[in-house]
């Protein structure tokens, strides 16, 4: 569905706009959290707070502020993003990025939904480690430029471009 | 600067990561506009992260749907309450003591319901657990009739030795591939710290050749296994060895022998 049927549908805000907002969304915003959180129970947690926030704010989302899955997609990140600060967890962004969506991929054998995983996860592990930790940083765990350019001592002006290459590889294993 | 360049910058993919500022936001947001190609690309980028985000989230149940929904759906049916002139309050408590009243009633069915969908939602994901068992299984079965319906495939009967006559086994050995496949469904599940060995044996002189350790016989339930190719063996020998296999086959442990 396009964003802007889907955005319509969400605001009549009833059973059947929940529903597509749930099916639609919520693995991969789990998935986003879960990569920050590292725990299944408090990630469920984060899970329900972003989606009443989303409930509670979609009237106010307008597509100038960019895609509606961006608009979840930082929800989804700063929510926890204040709970690792909240359970006084040692945040410090070095040791936010000790650990990427690999990790998280190589240790949830079991975890991980097995039907839908097994695919995409054989391609992934195949990435560059320059790629992973590059989309690691500025998609999962939302970087800025600057922030990724520092920690992967990479210059500023390449951080764009190389995120793109990246992504593009991402997305020739994802369709091949 | 074309579209193309444009695209390639990179800054479409920090538009969806949701890493611009807003001027920037309104750029992107005016190029997808005047350009359908860029909007394709975007639509496409947050495709792959989608679907990238999703491969690395854990299992979620229909327990996490209820709740949510349950919890989000709720919250719209907020009652207001206003002040009103003093005989009207006695009236408000009159009704707030049939509502409490009312409330209690409620949330005992809610908390019933509550039940009844935890205990659907669970067996929900047994069922859909058991699916994909059965799934699994059913590959199993297929690999295994495609072995036995193979014709370049010939069935070696291993008949149970000296030390378990009533053991048997067989082996499928493709004469082409040299392929070799064997059936242990007939063997005694092996001790603690002991393993099955197969071996591809040359009658004159007798020379064995191991090509393979069973070292999962438990696990599997099919008990086929998929050894090591043979050249132009003559016989198949099943032998029990310590835990990782032996050089040479122990002799009093042959368990099953057969004469391709």
């Amino acid at each position: 569905m396009e964003q802007e049927e889907l955005i319509k549908e969400l605001l009549k805000k009833d059973d059947k706009s929940f529903t597509l907002l749930y099916d639609n969304y919520s693995k991969s915003l789990y998935g986003v959290i879960y990569n920050l959180i590292r725990n299944t129970e408090e990630a469920e947690d984060v899970l329900q707070e972003v989606f009443v926030k989303i409930w509670k704010n979609i009237d106010s989302y307008n597509e100038s502020k960019g895609r509606l899955y961006t608009w979840m997609l930082n929800i989804a990140r700063n929510s926890s993003i204040d709970k690792l600060r909240s359970k006084n967890f040692n945040n410090s962004q070095k040791n936010l990025s000790a650990d990427n969506f690999v990790h998280v991929l190589e240790d949830s054998s079991k975890t991980t939904n097995r039907i839908d995983a097994i695919g995409i996860k054989e391609f992934i592990m195949k990435l560059k480690p320059k790629c992973i930790q590059i989309i690691d940083l500025l998609f999962f765990k939302g970087y800025t430029q600057q922030e990724a350019s520092d920690e992967l001592e990479m210059p500023l002006g390449t951080v764009k471009t190389n995120n793109r290459n990246c992504m593009n590889e991402l997305r020739k294993m994802i369709h091949d | 600067m074309t579209s193309k360049e444009y695209i390639e910058s990179g800054i479409l993919e920090l538009y969806v990561f949701g890493k611009l500022s807003e001027a920037e936001n309104q750029e992107v947001q005016q190029m997808m506009a005047e350009h359908p190609i860029i909007r394709q690309e975007v639509v496409a980028i947050e495709d792959a992260v989608i679907n990238l985000s999703q491969s690395v989230a854990p299992r979620l149940s229909a327990i996490n749907y209820e709740k949510i929904r349950n919890q989000i759906l709720e919250k719209r049916k907020v009652i207001e309450m206003k002040s009103k002139s003093s005989w009207s309050s006695y009236v408000g408590w009159a009704a707030a003591a049939v509502l409490v009243v009312g409330f209690g009633l409620q949330f005992n069915k809610l908390n019933e319901s509550n039940q009844v969908i935890d205990k659907l939602g669970s067996e929900k994901s047994a069922m859909q657990e058991s699916i994909v068992d059965l799934e699994l299984k059913k590959k199993e079965a297929e690999t295994v009739l495609a072995i036995v319906r193979d014709n370049n495939n010939q069935a070696v009967a291993l008949a149970g030795q000296a030390v378990s006559p009533e053991s048997y086994a067989k082996a499928y050995y493709n004469k082409v591939t040299k392929e070799v496949y064997v059936d242990v469904a007939g063997l005694p599940t092996p001790p603690k710290g002991k393993v099955y060995q197969v071996w591809a044996l040359k009658l004159s002189p007798l020379t064995p050749t191991s090509i393979g350790v069973l070292d999962n016989f438990t696990v599997d339930n099919t008990k086929v296994f998929k050894v090591d190719n043979a050249q132009d063996a003559e016989a198949f020998g099943i032998t029990l060895e310590p835990a990782g296999g032996s050089v040479s086959p122990t002799l009093e442990q042959l368990y099953t022998l057969g004469k391709v």
